[in-house]
């Protein structure tokens, strides 16, 4: 035997130790596909949702690039049309979907103090279905598809693509919702359930009664495409009928997860329970009127008042006008308004507020700001006498609430990754990303808010020779935000590969999730908690006397 | 970590029934959104055109009829199987489940009978594409209903029959779409 052979015994053990590592990675990656864990299948939806904001930072900076030059194509690409469908329903379907289903299906349960999500088989072949549906999409996409597209079997997948998404999407959000309303813990009314989890029920019951709208309109599209094309309008038809969906004010419903993780991270951070929470609830409840442009499949329900129609002469058509423009578009801006209300009232300085930093916060904040700027641009995009229909206003207003929403939702990884992968984030390299997301989002975004005012119409094309800056500005932007979501996805893999002690309860939180241990076992808990309050963890630290916040 | 007090594992709160509710709005808002844009073409056919139903098509009304009159049926059965579960009437309990499956598929039957009697092809244009699209739709949740009704029935005989509350969910769901097929009935079938 030479010295560099190993004993029979060696070899046999090494073989059978490969055996069984094969073996048993072969069962983990089964586990993943089969697994009815809640928190894996909100895994999923993360890991979905992260390389579709990947795919579409990468798809905007692409078109930012085409757009440098107004007239004349930059890039050459054969799919550039394709490309153009890519964005909006990379940002809308790829990312902010998934991304809030995400929050939803991982974090609600152990909120609730629940052992598993409602229906978990329901809520894992959403995920399936989703991932599904999205593939086919990129599919018929490569392949001359899309509303674009000259393939015709491509375009019939890509709307069939998008309708499995939204029954999966549908499916996972009844899980939700009925995990909600149907396994919260002994104690723990409506009124006392966290504010990520209403946000989570509104959201959910949104999607319930959004997507089966879109559904039965794709099935009149794609049976439309396929025989005659003659009630539809054949490609362009679709977005015709099915565009509400991932323009505003439905894109506003997909964010109200986001929404909610500023609300539930701000009294962590300010060590006080949360004020007025019916308030707060009610304000995620009106951002929830943003449904009515789905139910109502409307695109914008607009201000029709220009020129002479400014004049008040018929206040009975004025008022007809009024109500619908207000519904659709100050409601919701009146439930974040309401939200932030509640968040300042809560971070207001006084004698017993115990600061302690989490630094989900920064990005929950600067994730909040874009949607409500959004929100604000989208008011200002309903008025006709404005004429930034058909502009790229439209798509600027998309861009930040996606980002926006984005932005939240890294904040909250950040903020439950102790109980989702057992790690926690760096926090000193936190705050700047989430600055360089800010600044991404807002040059990606507001300088076609400018261009829109200067009448740059949507799209790739234009003749103006003064928009090319802000073109620039906003590739800049994009740019940023695609290292932004680099770096966050570097700091996370970063803290999944580190040792760092990840405790119990590291932001001194005051929800039942924070009870059980880091990463949380199978089950959430080996004792289902009773709760007598909002805040019960809050009121164990005080009873005990435990809530000593000393070392901010 | 601080510990909560532990309480026994609570019992699902009717998890099944409030799953079943949240399905049933999913399917009104589908079946409400294909209806509406069904009438928005309606009327812009009616506008431009002058008629909406293509000149020498026929809806067989008796058909369609027997399908309104079935779902009353199904209504009935679906409640007599919660009437009969309550007081342990197993026998009661498997007909009534069994009666609704039976009716569910006579109306499938009706449906593919007004199919064959319409003549009507697929690519015939708008009415074409939107009638088969909704009806079409429509037997979908027919045959999900006749599923859940099976299930429902083989979990009974299976020996859970104390859990009667997927029986009450199988009633509204078969309410919830006699509803919707009467609203169907209505726009497609009678003002046509």
């Amino acid at each position: 035997m030479t010295t560099i052979e190993s004993s029979p015994d060696t070899v046999m053990a090494a073989s059978s130790d490969r055996d069984a590592d094969s073996s048993s990675m072969l069962e983990s990656v089964a586990g993943i596909f089969t697994s009815t864990d809640h928190k894996t299948t909100g895994r999923l939806y993360l890991a979905g949702g992260l390389l579709g904001l990947v795919t579409a930072v990468v798809i905007n900076v692409l078109l930012s690039v085409e757009r440098i030059d107004g007239v004349d194509t930059v890039l050459g690409f054969e799919i550039l049309p394709q490309l153009v469908d890519a964005q909006r329903v990379s940002l809308v379907f790829a990312t902010l979907l998934p991304l809030a289903m995400a929050g939803c299906v991982a974090v609600v349960p152990m909120q609730l103090g629940a052992r598993s999500i409602a229906f978990p088989r329901l809520a894992s072949s959403g995920f399936w279905m989703w991932f599904g549906g999205a593939l086919l999409t990129a599919f018929a996409l490569l392949n001359n598809g899309g509303t674009l597209g000259s393939e015709a079997d491509a375009v019939g997948l890509f709307i069939a693509g998008i309708g499995l998404m939204a029954v999966g999407l549908t499916a996972s959000a009844a899980a939700v919702a009925t995990t909600i309303f149907t396994t919260r813990a002994p104690g723990m009314t409506m009124r006392r359930i966290p504010p990520f989890s209403w946000s989570a029920l509104v959201f959910a019951l949104g999607l319930i009664l959004v997507m089966p709208v879109l559904l039965g309109t794709l099935a009149y599209v794609f049976l439309d495409h396929r025989n005659g094309r003659t009630g539809f309008g054949g490609n362009e038809g679709i977005f015709t009928w099915v565009g509400w969906i991932i323009t505003q004010p439905v894109t506003f419903l997909f964010a109200i997860p986001a929404v909610g993780v500023l609300a539930e991270t701000a009294p962590v951070v300010f060590g006080k329970r949360t004020p007025v929470r019916g308030i707060l609830f009610a304000g995620l409840g009106l951002i929830g009127f943003a449904a009515l442009g789905g139910v109502t499949q409307q695109n914008v329900q607009n201000l029709p008042w220009s020129g002479s129609r400014l004049n008040v002469d018929d206040v009975g058509t004025k008022l007809r006008d009024l109500v619908p423009f207000l519904l659709f578009n100050a409601v919701p801006i009146l439930g974040i308004l309401l939200v932030l209300l509640v968040v300042l009232q809560t971070a207001r300085p006084e004698k017993d507020t115990r600061f302690k930093f989490a630094p989900a916060i920064v990005f929950a904040f600067f994730g909040f700001g874009m949607i409500l700027v959004a929100m604000l641009g989208n008011l200002l995009h309903a008025a006709d006498d404005l004429a930034l229909q058909g502009t790229v206003f439209e798509e600027a207003t998309v861009v930040y609430v996606v980002y926006g929403a984005a932005l939240a939702a890294m904040g909250a990884v950040i903020h439950w990754a102790p109980k989702l992968f057992g790690a926690t984030f760096d926090s000193a390299k936190v705050t700047p990303l989430a600055l360089l997301g800010l600044t991404g989002t807002i040059l990606a975004a507001f300088p076609l808010y400018i261009a829109g005012f200067l009448d740059q119409p949507a799209g790739l094309a234009y003749t103006d020779d003064d928009l090319v800056i802000w073109n620039l500005i906003s590739l800049v932007g994009h740019s940023l935000m695609a290292l932004t979501v680099v770096g966050f996805l570097g700091l996370l893999l970063l803290s999944l590969q580190g040792d760092r002690e990840v405790g119990d309860d590291p932001w001194d939180a005051q929800t039942v999730e924070w009870t059980t241990t880091s990463p949380a076992p199978r089950d959430n808990f080996v004792d289902v908690p009773v709760v007598h309050s909002s805040e019960p963890l809050l009121d164990l630290k005080t009873a005990s006397g435990s809530n000593d916040r000393s070392d901010t | 970590m601080q510990a909560l007090p532990a309480a026994p594992a609570p019992a699902p709160q009717r998890q099944m029934l409030v799953g079943v509710s949240l399905a049933v709005v999913a399917i009104v808002m589908l079946t409400g959104s294909m209806l509406a844009i069904w009438a928005l073409q309606r009327r812009e056919a009616i506008d431009t055109v002058g008629n909406w139903l293509p000149d020498g098509v026929t809806v067989p009304e008796v058909p369609t009829n027997v399908m309104l009159i079935a779902f009353a049926g199904i209504c009935v059965f679906g409640q007599w199987a919660v009437w009969s579960a309550k007081r342990n009437d197993r026998g009661h309990t498997v007909l009534a489940l069994g009666c609704t499956a039976l009716v569910a598929l006579l109306v499938i039957n009706a449906q593919a009978f007004v199919y064959y009697r319409m003549e009507l092809a697929i690519a015939d244009g708008t009415y074409a594409v939107m009638f088969y699209a909704l009806t079409g739709m429509f037997m979908l949740l027919m045959i999900i209903g006749i599923v859940f009704t099976t299930v429902a029935a083989f979990r009974y005989i299976g020996g859970r029959s104390g859990d009667q509350e997927i029986l009450v969910s199988h009633a509204i769901y078969w309410y919830a779409m006699s509803a919707v097929f009467a609203a169907i009935w209505f726009l497609v079938y009678v003002t046509k």
